[in-house]
């Protein structure tokens, strides 16, 4: 499984493609944090926080497309599946890998909220006196970052999944890109249906949904357990998808 | 080492291996042979466990491919027919990667080197793989295989693809490795498998159709009945010095000429070699036989040849084995003569019995 990982996280970068996530991760999160902050006389974060889940509909596929499917295309998931490797081993490299890479991409644009804090700093001192209502929230900033990367999770197997059941990687991003705005179309769909308990249960699957929690700076159990669940399900669905090919 | 108990594969209601039962001893060179879609590369998938079998069972070196993959897989170096190789890795990183994944205890340094040696890659090491030509491709996938020093090395088509050169420097090696590990390769190439094995396993439509001796097989096919030979000289002289030879039941001239020579096609009777008597025949009239080699030997021929040679093989111990029953039998008296016959009337109505049975269901 290390070496997997290993590999993959090297493959990232000795491809355009790592350099394209980060890059695109890193421009999309500056542009969205100071257009929703500092341009707006704002030090709510969650504007932000939002806005940067629909925008990971984009940079997600960019992450997994290629995980399996250039493996199948270029044969050499033969080489993988005939080493003495489980095939969970083998998931679970690639999706720690790709999820190495967002987990340090997030944690690059965390220095967006410097100039908040700095800014706050100034503020407190013309004022000449300390106020807490000033600021950006800092409970409310960890609450997203882990909304965040609970998401991230889920959509990186969601990815992972859709990578493995085809061999064209432009086929596996735009599938992907499909479901997850699915996933999150859901939710914004769910506002217009008047039948409560349709409206119930999708509101239980909407992604925002269950981040909006997380952006109010509160833990939010049952969304975590949602979203671990989300990963976890489709993880195994990608062992699946390799077991059963062995036996078709 | 390798024992393979009634395999089957099927994909949908195609059977692409049907029913095929083997064991291949430590140490041996055993050569899988067969025209393309035979069902070779199907069952080294299935022996190195990237495909799984519809029925039967795969132990390498006593260990189920199934009930436990990785302890299976650790013991086996497989090259798939397609290098599976990384094109954007240098080839040193993707050794070192193959030495990661199979997690070997080597020292690293030590044993790549001497990988690389055997292999004769040493000299691009540094290059990406994707810059690389077919010939050392093959021969990097080669290397990835041999890391870790498996006992089983599994080789699909290794020579397709390269040129003659390598294809020679190809077959040195599997010999070289034949050595100290036991070696598997396919091929749709008989001289290869001659050249390189001590077993040759032939499959054809999912079934082993011969599991030889390649000398048996060798043999098999230079019992052959048909030659093209070359002969300077007059047509008509030839002809009838070529008819004048007892075994030879069918010469005629064809148009290629080569010089003053022409070719000639003769057919001979089955267990006949004519060929010392044809160079003497010709030599005593003057005529000049300049070249003389076996044709239409394809593969289907040797199916054909390997398969009636075995079946006349085993009818002929059969007969051995009748006459030396009856000469027993004489000794014993009539008594229980009798006995063993009625046993075995039983015993033939019995497997009927059941054989109907098994029909039937």
């Amino acid at each position: 499984m290390l070496a997997i990982y290993k590999k993959e996280m090297r493959s990232y970068f000795s491809n355009p493609i790592g350099y394209v996530f980060v890059g695109i991760f890193l421009l999309f999160a500056a542009l969205l944090c100071s257009y929703t902050t500092i341009l707006s006389n704002s030090y709510d974060t969650s504007l932000y926080f939002t806005l940067m889940v629909i925008a990971m509909v984009i940079l997600i596929p960019i992450l997994t497309m290629r995980l399996f499917s250039e493996e199948r295309k270029m044969r050499t998931e033969q080489l993988l599946l005939t080493a003495p490797v489980s095939i969970t081993g083998m998931v679970m490299g690639k999706f720690c890998a790709a999820f190495t890479l967002f987990l340090s991409c997030l944690a690059g644009s965390c220095i967006n909220f410097i100039p908040l804090y700095v800014i706050a700093a100034q503020e407190k001192a013309n004022l000449g006196y300390d106020t807490t209502n000033i600021g950006p929230v800092t409970a409310q900033i960890f609450g997203c970052l882990i909304g965040i990367i609970l998401i991230g999770a889920a959509f990186i197997a969601i990815g992972t999944f859709i990578s493995s059941l085809t061999e064209n990687q432009l086929a596996a991003a735009i599938i992907t890109i499909a479901v997850l705005i699915g996933f999150i179309g859901i939710g914004l769909f769910a506002d217009f249906i008047d039948v409560y308990w349709i409206r119930l249960a999708l509101g239980w699957i909407s992604v925002l949904g269950r981040f909006s929690s997380f952006s109010a700076g509160v833990f939010d159990i049952g969304a975590t357990v949602y979203f671990a669940s989300l990963a976890f399900i489709f993880l195994f669905l990608t062992i699946r998808v390799y077991e059963k090919r062995r036996w078709s | 080492m390798i024992k393979i108990q009634h395999l089957t594969k099927n994909y949908g209601t195609n059977c692409a291996v049907d029913d095929i039962s083997c064991e291949i001893g430590r140490g041996e060179t055993v050569g899988f042979l067969g025209p393309n879609g035979a069902g070779k590369s199907t069952t080294m998938n299935i022996l190195t466990g990237y495909l799984s079998a519809s029925a039967g069972r795969v132990l390498i070196d006593g260990i189920d491919i199934l009930s436990d993959p990785i302890g299976a897989k650790k013991l086996i170096g497989y090259l798939p027919e397609q290098p599976p190789v990384y094109f954007d890795m240098t080839v040193d990183e993707y050794l070192n990667f193959n030495y990661d994944l199979k997690g070997c205890t080597f020292d690293r340094k030590a044993h790549l080197n001497e990988i690389c040696e055997v292999t004769r890659i040493g000299d691009v090491r540094r290059r990406l793989i994707k810059n690389l030509s077919k010939g050392y491709r093959q021969r990097v996938g080669v290397a990835q295989a041999l890391i870790g020093n498996p006992p089983v090395i599994i080789f699909d088509e290794p020579t397709v693809g390269l040129d003659p050169k390598q294809i020679i420097e190809m077959r040195s090696l599997i010999r070289t490795l034949g050595k100290k590990h036991t070696v598997l390769i396919s091929t749709h190439i008989l001289q290869e498998v001659q050249a390189v094995c001590d077993r040759i396993v032939i499959i054809n439509k999912g079934k082993i159709v011969a599991d030889e001796k390649t000398e048996n097989i060798t043999r098999a096919v230079e019992s052959n009945k048909r030659y093209s030979l070359k002969v300077c000289g007059n047509q008509r002289e030839v002809l009838d010095a070529l008819k004048s030879v007892p075994g030879i039941c069918l010469a005629e001239a064809q148009t290629s000429k080569d010089g003053d020579a022409q070719t000639y096609i003769i057919e001979c009777e089955s267990g006949a070699d004519v060929r010392k008597k044809l160079f003497f025949t010709l030599a005593q009239r003057n005529l000049a036989m300049i070249g003389l080699e076996a044709v239409g030997m394809n593969l289907e021929d040797v199916f054909i040849s390997v398969v009636e040679q075995t079946e006349q093989a085993k009818a002929a111990e059969k007969t051995r084995y009748a006459r030396n029953t009856t000469k027993k039998r004489e000794l014993k008296t009539r008594e229980t003569l009798t006995k063993e016959l009625a046993e075995d009337l039983i015993k033939n109505a019995e497997e009927q019995r059941a054989r109907s049975d098994d029909e039937d269901n």
